[in-house]
């Protein structure tokens, strides 16, 4: 098997597994909801309500289409499209597992291991604000206009903090950007969460409002702005937004497991790699990769349905006052003790 | 595909991306295709292996600036009927100056040779290391100047910004 086809069956697997994880990510969030307000939650399709995602497609698909008639009808489409797409292109730099190995020859579960890896995902993700601007611009309604707004200021004030909480974990690493030497360097349980835990916290902030998530969903509150920058949007476009904030979740929880939590590596897994067929070992990597991913996609829900909206104003002064400054001084202190005390 | 191929490609979108900056009507789609342009160039950097400065150009110029910069296109809400009347005036300084800067160009270019297209040298030294021990050996003091200017820059930004309290 060449590596050209080896890629292609990769990016098509990861393409369907991150729609199906945000498919499923649906029905979670609405029976954690349910959990924690003390309700049963969607059990009406399937059994525990398991069809539910699939009869939710199919009721995006099927709804009326409406295009506004005061809209740019060109970029009222190439919104949603330009966010699934920036949702959909962070994955190509992450390590899914340990390399498999077929017909005597070692392939990488990751579909590009570039040098600039994690530089890549602070990139992709500054674009995924375009989606939003030009959706909600192209519908021509204030309300959206407002959201779409609200969405790109929050989103360019965070990633400044966030790229900050990473430079500390790139001076643990050896300053290799690559997320395949980020993750190699936490072999068994040195995970860098233990060494950074005020980087993390600031990460993990920052994620929730890359993301426009709960308590910064300040871009789409329905109780300020309807919908925000999706209120002009219907049938599958409206899909489009809603699917691709969940695989921006699902990227966003792999970000974190591969730069805070070892990515596929646990304890014991050197000592797995001598008595367990080496393909074995790589497909218990990635299921522990998947499983971290899973406990902060449910971290994201508990959050949601447990820390009411901030306001504008106080989102603003905590991205810049409070979470910059952390970071900054975090990433001189790391310096400073890897300078002065060695390793 | 080789890389001949590509960068005709790339060329041929940065250029037309560039002419449509130009000629659009609405300021939106030139912001739009200046974004495009500004991918295309990334594109180039790619194929001069500066993966960094690719991906830094992506970040700065596409990720901020440009979001800014449609930012207020959209609040300033330019169409064509809020679209201010020109004098005379303006339109003959803006011919002038417009043919002054092409003078310039054309002197410059005067004096390039046209060579053949060749692979780039795969080289390492627009990687991330590399670029990093040059910033801050080589090139250490315009590094330096260049951070107290955006500095200086930033504080003026604030200062302008700011009302001033009574």
């Amino acid at each position: 098997m060449s590596v050209v086809l080896f890629k292609a069956i990769l990016i098509i697997i990861i393409f369907l597994i991150s729609l199906t994880v945000a498919a499923y990510s649906t029905y979670a969030e609405r029976k954690i909801a349910a959990f924690l307000q003390d309700r049963i939650g969607p059990d009406r399709a399937g059994p525990f309500g398991l069809l539910q995602p699939v009869a939710d497609g199919v009721k995006m698909f099927l709804k009326e289409e409406i295009i506004p008639t005061v809209s740019d009808k060109l970029l009222f489409i190439a919104g949603p499209s330009i966010f699934m797409l920036t949702a959909l292109m962070t994955s190509a730099v992450i390590p899914w597992g340990k390399p498999l190995e077929i017909g005597g020859k070692l392939y990488a579960l990751q579909v590009a291991d570039i040098n600039i890896g994690i530089l890549y995902v602070l990139g992709v993700v500054s674009l995924g604000v375009y989606g939003i601007m030009i959706g909600g611009w192209a519908s021509n309604n204030k309300y959206a206009l407002l959201g779409a707004i609200r969405a790109s200021s929050q989103m360019i004030s965070y990633e400044l903090a966030m790229g900050m909480s990473v430079i500390s974990i790139l001076l643990m690493t050896d300053g290799s950007l690559s997320l395949n030497a980020i993750v190699d360097s936490q072999k068994g349980m040195n995970w860098n969460v233990f060494y950074q835990p005020v980087a993390f916290i600031v990460f993990l902030v920052c994620a929730f409002a890359e993301t426009n998530r709960t308590p910064f969903d300040l871009a789409e509150s329905e109780s300020e702005l309807i919908g925000g920058f999706h209120t002009e949007y219907s049938s599958m476009k409206l899909g489009l937004y809603l699917f691709g904030e969940y695989i921006n979740m699902f990227i966003s929880s792999a970000i974190i497991a591969c730069l805070f939590f070892g990515g596929y590596n646990f304890p014991g897994i050197d000592y797995l790699g001598t008595i367990l067929p080496r393909n074995i070992v790589s497909i218990i990597s990635v299921g522990v990769l998947f499983g971290k991913i899973f406990f902060f996609i449910f971290f994201f829900m508990w959050v949601r349905w447990t820390i009411p909206r901030f306001r504008y104003d106080q989102l603003m002064r905590l991205g810049w006052q409070v979470l910059m400054p952390i970071a900054i001084i975090n990433v001189l202190v790391t310096g400073a003790i890897l300078t002065f005390f060695g390793n | 595909m080789n890389s001949q191929v590509i960068f005709l490609l790339l060329a041929a979108i940065s250029i037309l991306s560039a002419l449509f900056v130009v000629f659009s009507k609405n300021p939106i789609y030139s912001v739009l295709w200046l974004i495009v342009c500004f991918f295309s160039i990334a594109g180039h950097y790619v194929m001069l292996n500066a993966q960094f400065l690719a991906i830094v150009h992506i970040i700065v110029y596409t990720g901020a600036i440009m979001v800014l910069m449609l930012f207020t296109v959209m609040l300033l809400n330019l169409n064509k009927a809020s679209e201010p009347h020109k004098s005379i005036i303006y339109k003959g300084t803006a011919v002038v100056t417009g043919g002054m800067l092409m003078l310039v160009l054309l002197a410059a270019m005067r004096s390039t040779e046209l060579s053949t297209y060749s692979v780039p040298a795969a080289t390492e030294a627009g990687f991330v290391q590399n670029v990093g021990m040059k910033l801050f050996t080589d090139f250490l003091l315009p590094f330096e100047m260049t951070s107290v200017l955006f500095i200086a820059a930033m504080i003026g930004a604030a200062v302008l910004a700011k009302k001033e309290v009574h």
